[in-house]
């Protein structure tokens, strides 16, 4: 069973009377504009990571590439190597992290969500203004305050400090349970409640199915912001660091070091790449009901 | 109809309840350790003189008047955030939904590929360094030998610590990597507005497309525009590691130091852990304080002043 819950319009049927010729031109401009705004230091980016080092010196500075090579990228193993933990305990450690931060915090996630969407419990509703409020707040704002606790949890210094206080982010459960108030007609819940399913069947056979769409943004939103991820303070050991963390050690080596830098930066940029290709036409269902009513 | 009849009477706990207090407790536990916890823990500290070694020392509300009477630098930092979220926060609010409702009416593909291009900052994160290459202070910086080249200026200006220039180049670097979960939100929002609307708005006499904008766009966003709005002011009120990385901390005459990065100044780096605490809840209430403002402003959207 399939629910077509939103209309998709993909070329409009009426024609639009509200658009003038001056108006598409002052249109195109500022996008245009502003598009290469947005995209030029990437591409910067991307082309200074295949300069050779006689290029990345040169004076004046020139924006593209003449000669390309891999050199900056084949130097990266070699430039790491006088740390002496290996690059590829870098990789695990930032797939490690962005994966299990990921997968916990949407399954802690969602559960709540359902709680707060579909249940009549006493003080959902406060429960859930508070992770309303909450939305307001990121890591680094609640630093301090987190660093205490981390001390007093014995936290510091180990995976814990990336994973778990990825785990409560309000930014996924507001996004699933508003998306499951939109998209999971109550008659559904009765039907399967009738039928004599627990509060854990009815996640796992009528709600997971319809959820799809959210569980993709969530594995967005988190995947982003745990790979990039830059602990303040709470990692010491270098075999407990991430890529982001190598990449911000390898760009202070100065203008030389440029190329692996971008290098890295390029690297770095893939994964979350990918995961955006893959889930962008789900997080864009879900994100057509993040709505705040007050 | 079993809904209603239930009204009446006090609900009483079943069995179903019980299942989803349970299936709360994990991200509840997490929430409450790392978000709720954290900002009663600073309430407490925030009366206390502690610098995690000795034992804490109850000082009453000494924190809290040492910001506004004793410490220049806080009044300084909290001037450049206010600044900067002032101006940095309302334009990428305006940006996320200006761009998202240019790219609206394109097909759908062309639609991702611009959506992926404005997303491309926020979705990858750290590479705002790069903006270091084209304001870098010596000749070698791209900005310095455009300016030279064409004869604008002679000698390399070292932006990031010319307190005339790194503010607002601060806040360029912001907006370029701003169009993050709001634009989104905005795009599919926007994509939801239903077409016999505008077609009832255009047999009503709209005409133009700022007037469509005003009288039927916005006031059917309006619940989304308010979660961008938060989502904007989460990110303009937590800027540090941007400003950190190309300005410094701290910078020239704390010119661009925000709240943020002096509070893990004093509190990670000079372990005054109470008054850390203190200026972490003068951060909660001001960051509360926009946001139930903005609720307000957002209400007066789409309301006919003739």
């Amino acid at each position: 069973m399939k629910f077509k819950l939103f209309k998709k319009k993909s070329t409009p049927q009426y024609r639009r009377y509200t658009r003038s010729k001056v108006g598409n031109v002052i249109y195109f401009s500022i996008l245009f504009l502003a598009g290469a705004f947005t995209v030029l230091p990437l591409v910067y980016c991307i082309v200074t990571s295949f300069k050779p080092l006689d290029e990345l010196l040169i004076f004046p500075p020139q924006f593209f590439v003449k000669r390309p090579t891999m050199s900056n990228y084949l130097a990266l193993p070699s430039l790491l190597s006088k740390i002496q933990v290996p690059i590829s305990r870098y990789f695990f450690n930032s797939i490690f992290v962005a994966v299990a931060g990921t997968l916990l915090h949407i399954i802690a996630a969602s559960l709540a969500a359902f709680t707060f969407s579909k249940s009549k419990v006493k003080g959902r509703k406060a429960l859930f203004w508070i992770v309303q409020i909450m939305l307001l707040y990121n890591s680094i704002t609640l630093a301090v305050p987190r660093y205490y606790i981390y001390t007093k949890l014995h936290l510091i210094d180990t995976y814990w400090v990336y994973i778990l206080p990825a785990i409560p982010s309000a930014t996924g459960c507001f996004l699933m349970k508003q998306y499951m108030d939109a998209s999971v007609p109550d008659a559904l819940m009765e039907a399967a409640r009738i039928d004599g399913a627990g509060v854990i069947k009815m996640y796992v056979s009528v709600i997971m199915p319809i959820l799809k769409p959210a569980w993709m943004t969530m594995l967005l939103l988190s995947f982003q912001e745990m790979w990039t991820i830059i602990p303040q303070g709470t990692i010491f050991s270098e075999q407990l660091k991430t890529l982001p963390q190598v990449m911000s050690s390898i760009s202070a080596g100065g203008i030389a070091r440029s190329g692996s830098a971008m290098a890295v930066t390029v690297l770095l940029m893939i994964p979350p790449i990918l995961v955006f290709l893959i889930s962008q036409s789900n997080v864009m269902e879900t994100m057509s009901t993040s709505g705040i009513k007050e | 109809m079993s809904s209603k009849t239930n009204l009446k009477k006090r609900r009483r706990t079943t069995s179903e309840d019980i299942s989803f207090y349970i299936i709360t407790i994990p991200f509840m536990l997490f929430f409450f350790l790392f978000n709720i916890l954290p900002v009663l823990a600073s309430m407490t500290l925030s009366f206390f003189d502690y610098d995690m070694v000795s034992n804490p020392i109850f000082i009453g509300l000494e924190n809290y008047s040492r910001m506004f009477t004793g410490d220049n630098v806080f009044m300084k930092v909290l001037g450049n955030t206010l600044r900067f979220s002032i101006i940095a926060g309302p334009i990428s609010f305006l940006l996320s939904f200006m761009l998202a409702w240019m790219i609206n009416e394109f097909p759908k593909t062309i639609r991702v590929i611009l959506t992926f291009i404005f997303y491309a900052p926020a979705l990858v994160g750290n590479a705002y360094f790069i903006w270091q290459v084209f304001f870098s202070g010596d000749s070698y910086g791209y900005l310095n030998n455009l300016l030279i080249s064409f004869g604008f200026i002679t000698e390399p200006i070292n932006w990031f610590q010319n307190t005339q220039y790194n503010m607002t180049i601060i806040i360029i670097v912001q907006l370029w990597m701003s169009m993050g979960v709001s634009f989104l939100a905005n795009i599919a929002g926007l994509q939801n507005v239903s077409a016999e609307l505008y077609e009832a708005a255009a047999i009503d006499g709209v005409r133009t497309r700022w007037h469509e904008l005003w009288y039927v766009t916005l006031p059917s966003m309006k619940s989304i525009l308010l979660f961008s709005s938060v989502m904007q002011i989460q990110s303009v009120f937590s800027v540090s590691a941007v400003i950190v990385t190309l300005a410094g901390y701290p910078s020239v005459n704390n010119s661009v130091d925000t709240i943020v990065s002096y509070i893990s100044d004093v509190g990670t780096a000079r372990y005054e852990m109470g008054y850390a605490s203190a200026l972490s809840i003068f951060l909660f209430f001001m960051v509360l304080a926009f946001r139930f403002g903005i609720g307000a402003l957002l209400n007066l959207v789409g309301k006919s002043d003739n």
